[in-house]
C-alpha cells in the first residue's frame, strides 16, 4: 500500500464519530467599514495613512514622501516609477528597490489590513524585497472585518493572496518591537478613489 | 531511551536569576496583551466555540478533507507528497532539493520541520539551510532548538544574542542594542533570500476546498522564501486542515490576538498555486497524528493551532523555560502531545503542571489541556512509567488520603511542623516544595479544627 493510502486508511479507521460543521456568522452588527476605523487599526499595526494630494499628482507625492529613494517600482499605472516590472529576469532583481507602489483591492476596517494578490503586485516579491511600500486604496473599498474579507472571490482564483497589515516587524529579542524585520520597513496607505475607466 | 528530567533541567534554568525573571515577565506580558485583545471582541467566547467545532468537525471527517485538499492542490498545479513519519518527510524534501541541485534552502519557521529534525538531515547531506525568522535564526546559530513555538528565543536576553551573533555572523559582541542586532540579521539574511535555489514554509492552516496553504507571519521571511526561488515546498501536518475559506475568518481573528496580543499578524499569506515557471510541492505529514486521532481521551490535542497562549499563561512553563522539557513541544500543549511520540522518554512531562486549568481557559480551540494532563498521569502510572520516588510518594499519599483519621493527623502535624521546624529541615534538598520558594506560614487551625469549633461535629 502506498504511504498515501496507508495514512488515509488509518485516519478513516481512527476518526472519532462525526461532529457537525457550524455556520459562521459575519459578526458585523454595529461595526463600521469606514476609512477612519481602518486608519486607526492600521496605526496600531505600525502602518501610516497619508492623505491623497489635492492636485492628484501621485508622482510628486512619492517624491515628497521618499526624497532619498533612487529606485521606485510601481505596479500601478497611476504612478510612474523608474523600474518597469515587465522587464525583470527574475524576482530577485527587485533587490535594490527603495519604494514599491501598488494598488490594493480592498481594506479591512477591523485590522487595518489591505488585500493584494499577484494580479496587483505583478511580481509578488515587490511587497517584500522593497524597503518601503506605498499602497493606494479606494476609500470606498473597505469591509468591516475578516469574515467579510474572506468572501472575496480572489481567494478562489489567485495563485497568491495576502493581507498586509503594517510593515514587517519582529519582537523576537526581549519583546522590543522593530519595524523592518526581513520585509518592508514601512507601509503607507494613500486613500485614492479607483480611477474611472 | 533516557527519561527527560524536567525538574532537574528547570533547576538549572532558575539558577540564572536575571534570565528566569525576565522570561517570567515577558511571557506574562504576552498573556496580558492577549487578555486585552480577546476582551475587546464581544464575540470572543463565541469564536472559541466556533473554532473548536470547526476543528472537531474537520478531524472527524479528516480523510475526506485530506482527499479534497490533495485534489484541489493538484488541480492548481501543486505536487502533493505524503509522509508517514519524520524519516519519510526528510527523505522526500531531500530528494526534491537534490533533484534540483539546490545548494541553499531558505526556510521560514515551522514546528513540523523541528519535529522531523529536518535541518541536520539536510545539512549532513551538504545543503545549507538558513532559518530566516529572527528568533529561529538565533536558535540555529546557537545550535539550540526553539524554546517556544511562537517566540523561539524568548529565553535569551539581548546580551546573549549579541554574543551569539558576534560568534557567528561577525557583529560586535559587546553591542547588544536590539535595533542593531535585528538589522544585522536582516543584512546577513538578505543575500540568502536572493541567492537560494529553494524556499520552504510550514502551514498554519490548509484549506480543503481550494488547496490553499495559509501562513501567518510578522517578519516577511515566509514570503521572501516563497516569492524568489524556482522551487518551493510547504510541509503540512495533516491536522492543519480546515474545510473552507470562510472558516479562516474565525481562526485569523483569533490566532495573533491569542498568541501575541496583536489583532492580526503583519502578513497573512495564502499560497494556492505556483508562480508561472516554478514548482511548488506540498508534503502532508502524519508522524503519529493518525494514531493520536484514535486515542479517545487525547485526540482533542489535534485541534491545536499553535498559538502558544497555554505556554505564556503556565506558571511552570514561565519559570522553567521551554528547553527544560527536552522536547519539540513544551509547555501545557507539549506535555499532552510529547507522550504520544515516546511515552517513556516524556513520562515526566505531564507532572510539570499545577493543574490550575489556566491553559484550558486561554485555549482558542477549547482543548481541555489540564484534563488531558491529568489523564496522562493516569496512563503513565498504569503503564508503570512513574519514577520510584514519585511512585513511593504517591503510594504513601494514597494511604493517607484513604483514611480520614490519618489525613487529619498528617495535616495537623504538617501545620505544626512548618511553624516549629528549623529552616534547615524545611529547606533541605529532600523537600521539593522548599526549593526556590518560601513555604507559606501555616494557619493557626486546620480547616477541620475550625469547622468543629464553629459548626459543631454533626451537620
Amino acid at each position: 500500500m502506498s504511504t498515501r493510502d496507508e495514512i488515509l486508511t488509518r485516519v478513516r479507521k481512527n476518526q472519532p464519530a462525526a461532529r457537525p460543521l457550524p455556520e459562521v456568522p459575519l459578526f458585523d452588527a454595529g461595526r463600521d467599514a469606514s476609512l477612519a476605523t481602518f486608519a486607526s487599526s492600521l496605526m496600531r499595526m505600525g502602518g501610516k495613512l497619508v492623505d491623497a494630494p489635492g492636485d492628484s499628482d501621485l508622482d510628486a507625492l512619492v517624491a515628497r514622501l521618499y526624497p532619498e529613494a533612487k529606485v521606485i517600482a510601481s505596479a500601478t499605472p497611476e504612478v510612474s516609477g523608474n523600474r518597469p516590472l515587465g522587464q525583470l529576469q527574475r524576482p530577485a532583481d527587485l533587490e535594490d528597490v527603495d519604494v514599491g507602489i501598488v494598488r490594493a483591492v480592498f481594506g479591512v476596517a477591523e485590522t487595518g489590513s489591505v488585500y493584494l494578490s499577484e494580479h496587483e503586485y505583478q511580481v509578488n516579491a515587490l511587497g517584500f524585497l522593497s524597503q518601503h511600500l506605498l499602497v493606494l486604496l479606494d476609500p470606498a473599498a473597505v469591509v468591516v472585518n475578516m469574515h467579510h474579507a474572506y468572501r472575496h472571490p480572489g481567494f478562489r482564483t489567485a495563485r497568491y493572496a495576502v493581507f498586509m497589515t503594517g510593515p514587517s516587524a519582529t519582537a523576537d529579542i526581549e519583546g522590543i518591537l522593530i519595524h523592518g524585520a526581513q520585509g518592508i520597513r514601512s507601509l503607507t496607505i494613500v486613500p485614492v478613489p479607483l480611477p474611472t475607466r | 531511551m533516557k527519561r527527560i528530567d524536567h525538574a532537574e533541567a528547570s533547576s538549572k534554568f532558575i539558577e540564572a536569576t536575571d534570565h528566569a525573571e525576565f522570561h517570567d515577565r515577558r511571557l506574562w506580558d504576552l498573556r496580558k496583551k492577549r487578555d486585552r485583545e480577546s476582551e475587546s471582541l464581544p464575540e470572543w467566547q463565541e469564536l472559541r466555540g466556533l473554532a473548536s467545532a470547526i476543528k472537531e468537525h474537520t478531524l472527524t471527517h479528516l480523510a475526506d478533507y485530506l482527499e479534497q485538499f490533495e485534489a484541489a492542490a493538484q488541480a492548481n498545479g501543486i505536487v502533493v507528497h505524503w509522509a508517514r513519519d519524520a524519516a519519510e518527510h526528510n527523505q522526500i524534501v531531500h530528494e526534491l532539493l537534490a533533484a534540483h541541485g539546490v545548494k541553499t534552502l531558505v526556510k521560514a519557521k515551522s514546528m513540523l520541520t523541528e519535529e522531523c529534525d529536518l535541518r541536520p538531515f539536510l545539512e549532513n547531506r551538504g545543503i545549507l539551510v538558513v532559518e530566516t525568522d529572527l528568533g529561529e535564526r538565533i536558535q540555529q546559530l546557537d545550535d539550540e532548538p526553539p524554546s517556544h513555538i511562537v517566540v523561539p528565543a524568548v529565553h535569551k536576553l539581548r546580551t546573549d544574542v549579541a554574543e551569539v551573533f558576534g560568534r557567528t555572523i561577525g557583529t560586535d559582541p559587546t553591542n547588544s542594542d536590539v535595533h542593531y542586532l535585528a538589522e544585522s540579521q536582516r543584512q546577513n539574511t538578505r543575500p540568502h533570500f536572493v541567492g537560494a535555489e529553494a524556499g520552504m514554509i510550514g502551514a498554519n492552516f490548509a484549506v480543503a476546498e481550494t488547496g490553499t496553504v495559509v501562513v501567518c507571519t510578522n517578519e516577511g521571511n515566509a514570503d521572501l522564501s516563497m516569492h524568489l526561488p524556482k522551487l518551493t515546498i510547504a510541509s503540512i501536518g495533516i491536522e492543519k486542515l480546515i474545510p473552507r475559506i470562510e472558516h479562516l475568518g474565525v481562526f485569523i481573528r483569533m490566532l495573533s490576538r491569542n498568541a501575541l496580543g496583536s489583532p492580526i499578524t503583519q502578513i497573512t499569506s495564502h499560497f494556492r498555486a505556483p508562480r508561472p515557471g516554478t514548482e511548488m510541492h506540498y508534503v502532508l505529514v502524519d508522524n503519529g497524528r493518525s494514531e493520536r486521532l484514535g486515542m479517545e481521551d487525547f485526540w482533542y490535542s489535534l485541534k491545536c493551532i499553535r498559538c502558544g497562549a497555554c505556554m505564556n499563561t503556565c506558571p511552570v512553563y514561565r519559570r522553567s523555560g521551554g528547553l527544560s522539557y527536552g522536547a519539540t513541544y513544551s509547555g501545557p500543549i507539549g506535555v499532552i502531545i510529547d507522550p504520544t511520540f515516546n511515552l517513556r522518554k516524556y513520562s515526566n512531562l505531564p507532572f510539570a503542571s499545577t493543574l490550575n486549568g489556566s491553559c484550558t481557559n486561554v485555549c482558542p480551540v477549547k482543548i481541555n489541556i489540564h484534563e488531558q494532563i491529568y489523564k496522562w498521569r493516569q496512563v503513565i502510572a498504569e503503564r508503570h512509567q512513574l519514577p520510584m520516588v514519585k511512585r513511593e510518594a504517591m503510594r504513601m499519599a494514597g494511604k493517607v488520603l484513604a483514611s480520614p483519621k490519618m489525613y487529619r493527623l498528617a495535616v495537623e502535624a504538617a501545620a505544626a511542623g512548618i511553624s516549629h521546624l528549623p529552616r534547615t529541615l524545611i529547606y533541605n534538598p529532600f523537600n521539593a516544595w522548599g526549593k526556590q520558594r518560601e513555604v507559606p506560614g501555616a494557619a493557626k487551625q486546620t480547616f477541620r479544627q475550625w469547622y468543629v469549633a464553629n459548626r459543631g461535629t454533626k451537620q
